[in-house]
């Protein structure tokens, strides 16, 4: 690597450094623009005890579920889990632990982790289990709560096309969580299905600016599709 | 007669206005979208990430990034954009939609609902509902009025853990369609056919009944 090429030869390459008892950052939504490779390649170092922040934890045998396989997981803060037998089964014999977290919490906990707001004020899950021994405070006659941003010792990113020095684009709704994930990494890995020179991509077009990625790689996805739906004359 | 589902939805679809930006939860709210009156543009928002949702794809159309907040392949409207979590959170929680429908366990007087967490069931999570609850000011709440036991679902006091507080103000179930202030749920229509006096003897909590409570229109 040199000056701002942020490219890197190999799945192994990208993740060194990563840890046992790490925090993981990871983008996605289902399914959706998960860094599925990435993934694939923390199965295979077997990295244990990882705090694994991503709205969801995948499918049995695919994205994140793979690392429940042998246990990698020892803490999951997610919106929305359980669309895998093996989580639930973990989840009921204490051998994984659960924090959920509303869903635009977790998105703006990432945000801020990435942005140096250490915490922030939200509405959101006041009166609820959610709250439970966070600080409460009154703004003009409504009560909030006070959230902690997330910082991960890796965030893992899937993008759709980046340049060389890491400005990434994400596809449709593969975007969702992962530009924020790519501000929240201590070491930020991007993986892409295309890597193109730098000047080829609109620079008012970038997502993701380079600034935030520290090593970028190119895979081929199989983007598995969680909820196969076509038309059948009703509305989504 | 109980209102069916898509008669629920039809009756939602009557409080959509021109130029509405609308979240649609998961079940009967998702119907609403069939039922949206002609000549009157609405925009649907997916909190994955996608405002102006459309149909499902056609068969060929299907695109693994292109996803609603279910999780299933969907399309976009002419018109649509795509952004982040954190953008399509901010939306929500910075009060820009003006429609939200989600689905829930119980409500109750003082606008509390529980639609997450059964203790002693697994727990899945409260995906985006917290925030959608905590954001919106126009909220409809849409439940089946009792249990398939009888067991009221519109209470004094939620029993279940809560997905937020003081936050709902109406609630349509398949009997009626209902206020919530000053502590009671205002009885404001009724389903076709369906008596007062089954309405108030299937609602725990305090229940405002005027002297004359019009029949539901779709």
């Amino acid at each position: 690597m040199s000056g701002f090429d942020k490219v890197v030869n190999s799945y192994e390459e990208a993740l060194a450094g990563l840890a046992d008892g790490m925090t993981l950052i990871a983008g996605g939504f289902g399914l959706c623009g998960i860094p599925e490779n990435l993934i694939h390649q923390i199965k295979i170092r077997g990295t244990k005890n990882l705090t694994v922040v991503s709205n969801n934890c995948g499918v049995d045998g695919f994205g994140l579920g793979v690392l429940l396989e042998k246990k990698q997981i020892k803490k999951m803060i997610s919106s929305y889990v359980g669309e895998n037998v093996l989580f639930e089964q973990q989840l009921l014999a204490g051998e994984l632990e659960v924090e959920l977290t509303p869903q635009g919490t977790l998105a703006e906990k990432m945000r801020a982790g990435g942005a140096g707001i250490p915490a922030f004020y939200t509405a959101t899950g006041y009166g609820t289990p959610v709250a439970e021994g966070k600080e409460v405070r009154e703004f003009q006659g409504r009560k909030y709560i006070l959230e902690q941003a997330i910082v991960g010792d890796f965030a893992i990113v899937k993008g759709w096309k980046a340049d060389r020095y890491g400005n990434v684009v994400y596809r449709h709704t593969a975007q969702n969580f992962n530009p924020m994930a790519a501000t929240a990494g201590k070491i930020t890995v991007v993986e892409v299905e295309e890597i193109v020179e730098p000047g080829e991509l609109e620079p008012s077009q970038i997502h993701t600016p380079g600034i935030y990625v520290d090593r970028l790689l190119v895979g081929t996805f199989e983007k598995r599709i969680e909820q196969y739906r076509v038309r059948q004359g009703s509305v989504a | 007669m109980t209102l069916s589902r898509e008669q629920m939805a039809m009756r939602i679809a009557r409080e959509l206005q021109d130029g509405f930006y609308v979240n649609l939860g998961i079940g009967i709210p998702t119907l609403v979208a069939n039922y949206v009156p002609k000549g009157l543009e609405v925009m649907l928002q997916s909190e994955n990430g996608l405002l102006g949702m459309g149909t499902f794809p056609a068969e060929g159309e299907v695109d693994a990034d292109m996803i609603n907040a279910g999780k299933q392949t969907v399309t976009a409207t002419a018109g649509a954009s795509i952004f982040s979590s954190a953008e399509s959170f901010a939306m929500i929680r910075g009060g820009h939609v003006d429609l939200t429908v989600l689905g829930a366990f119980e409500v109750d007087v003082h606008g509390n609902i529980a639609s997450w967490m059964i203790p002693g069931k697994l727990i899945k999570g409260m995906g985006g509902a917290m925030d959608l609850v905590a954001g919106a000011d126009n909220i409809i709440v849409t439940l089946t009025h009792a249990s398939k036991h009888g067991e009221s679902k519109l209470l004094p006091r939620c029993s279940l853990p809560l997905t937020g507080a003081g936050c709902i103000k109406r609630v349509l179930t398949d009997l009626a369609f209902m206020e919530i202030k000053e502590g009671a749920f205002w009885l404001k229509e009724r389903a076709p056919g369906v008596s007062v006096e089954e309405i108030v003897a299937k609602t725990a909590g305090a229940m405002v009944v005027p002297e004359h409570v019009p029949e539901m229109r779709f």
